[in-house]
């Protein structure tokens, strides 16, 4: 038993050296505004203006709204209003604050065997490839940009539910893991812009379709409600809140690019949130 | 085939340039997973040898179990243990999600069975050549257990490395109690998932080739430790 003090200090010291001193602030954000690389401008920024930690956990928005509503964040980061709209109206919000937009786009091989690429509107093009039955490759997990597909695909009066398997995959995973499906079988997919200007194995795939505003893509900022979790860490979810909206924030998304490609428009009104 | 040739070059040059976010992630992924080991190993190690030891009622069915138990799925772990922490869970104001030792809970779960019943079957077979002597000394079980975890302890070795090659390439659970946070919980295996994700085959091969070195790392230093495979020892 000699041993034993020092050896449970040891495992004690190992699996509790994690606690840190600064401010830090637990936020969920979509996999596409990670994947756009901002967050890597944005976070050093944040640390030196406010000394705040953020910590992010990179998930789609149905699990960041499930990791809101269990409490396990301090504030999401997302991308589907109608979701947005009812997490506020169940309290788990406090209220929803724009930050900018971005765009979709139609991603498909070289060849675009269904021919989008002159397509006027949105729907006209989903029309095209469910016409021709060219693979498509769902993100099928429920996120922001599997809903906005969803609804995409209703505008141009299909049901996804009703496509055959033979066509229409559901990957059932992430942007960058659906891409990677997508450019393996060369098949249509439906991305943010800026997931597909940083993704690396783009194969022989390439924009086909962009530019309708139906695509336009809106990100808010949902503090979580101290009234359901009273943990949270209100206060510093308030202060990042008024970061992001505030002039220099919203010039860093303004004028963040990729290749030369303005990713995001920041739209933040700085009098409130909704 | 490309990608391959890239990654071993990306291995290469992340160890070659002491890039810090790779040796951050290293030692994580060291501290989660020995951390998860050495506590499944004093768990399961008295725990096979009680089985051995020990006739009970059910005891054909507590070892059937813990056997099954060697084939949890990580994800169905990550998720168990994800809702005991959350907030909304029991354990929620220990505020213990996606931290480390969330982690570590979570690899101790998957890896004791594992542990347990390797450990099991070795003492079961020094248990069957000692039974004679430690009964006729009339020992009491702490004793016996103690004298056959230590006489088998080259096994028992064998039976910690199992589970820490199992927790260290482990990426379901950690991703779901860990949250894959820079800086705070990404280890290897959830910077390999993020950077495949990301369409970056080659630096997340290079990190594989990383997590292979260092599981190979750990193998060889234990054994060297351990003096296993001397001459003057068997």
């Amino acid at each position: 038993m000699r041993y034993f003090s020092p050896l449970m200090g040891l495992i004690f010291s190992l699996a509790f050296s994690t606690a840190s001193l600064a401010d830090d602030i637990k936020v969920a954000v979509t996999t596409s505004f990670h994947n756009s690389g901002l967050s890597d401008i944005l976070l050093p920024e944040i640390k030196k203006d406010l000394g705040l930690d953020v910590h992010l956990l990179v998930v789609g928005t149905g699990q960041a709204l499930k990791l809101g509503r269990a409490g396990d964040v301090d504030a999401i980061l997302v991308h589907s209003r109608n979701a947005e709209d009812t997490f506020v109206a169940e309290g788990y919000g406090t209220h929803r604050r724009e930050i900018m937009y971005n765009d979709f786009v139609i991603i498909g091989p070289g060849s675009d065997p269904a021919g989008i690429s002159t397509a006027e509107k949105a729907n006209e093009a989903l029309a095209k490839i469910a016409d021709a039955e060219a693979i498509f490759v769902s993100r099928g997990d429920d996120s922001g940009t599997h809903r906005k597909e969803t609804a995409l695909w209703q505008t141009a009066g299909q049901n996804p539910e009703g496509f055959d398997v033979s066509w229409y995959r559901e990957a059932g995973a992430g942007m960058g893991a659906t891409l990677n499906t997508a450019v393996g079988m060369d098949a249509y997919v439906i991305s943010d812009r800026a997931s597909w200007l940083k993704f690396k194995n783009k194969g022989d795939s390439k924009i086909l379709f962009s530019g309708d505003p139906v695509l336009f893509n809106q990100y808010a900022y949902l503090p979580i409600s101290k009234e359901k979790h009273a943990h949270t860490k209100d206060e510093l979810a308030l202060q990042l809140e008024e970061w992001l909206v505030s002039k220099k924030a919203q010039d860093i998304i303004g004028s963040y690019t990729i290749g030369g490609e303005t990713l995001f428009t920041p739209n933040a009104n700085a009098s409130g949130g909704t | 085939m490309r990608d391959l040739w890239q990654g071993m070059i990306e291995a290469f040059w992340l160890i070659a340039s002491f890039n810090a976010d790779l040796y951050e992630i290293v030692l994580r992924s060291l501290q989660v997973t020995v951390t998860a080991v050495i506590i499944a190993s004093a768990i399961a190690l008295p725990l096979g040898a009680a089985l051995a030891v020990n006739r009970f009622r059910y005891r054909r069915a507590t070892i059937s179990l813990l056997n099954a138990l060697m084939g949890l799925p990580p994800v169905v772990v990550g998720l168990f243990v994800y809702i005991l922490l959350s907030r909304s869970g029991p354990f929620g104001v220990l505020g213990l999600l996606f931290t480390p030792t969330a982690m570590i809970i979570a690899q101790i779960i998957i890896i004791t069975p594992l542990i347990a019943s390797i450990a099991h079957q070795a003492i079961r077979d020094l248990w069957a050549s000692y039974h004679d002597l430690l009964i006729s000394m009339n020992t009491t079980k702490w004793q016996r257990m103690r004298t056959l975890i230590w006489d088998a302890r080259r096994s028992l070795i064998t039976a910690s490395l199992a589970g820490f090659g199992r927790a260290i390439g482990e990426v379901g659970a950690i991703m779901i109690v860990g949250g894959n946070i820079d800086h705070l919980t990404r280890v290897l295996t959830t910077a390999i998932a993020l950077e495949t994700g990301k369409g970056d085959f080659s630096l997340a091969l290079g990190l594989g080739f990383i997590l292979i070195a260092l599981a190979i790392a750990v193998n060889m230093a234990i054994h060297a430790i351990s003096r296993t495979e001397r001459a003057s020892t068997w």
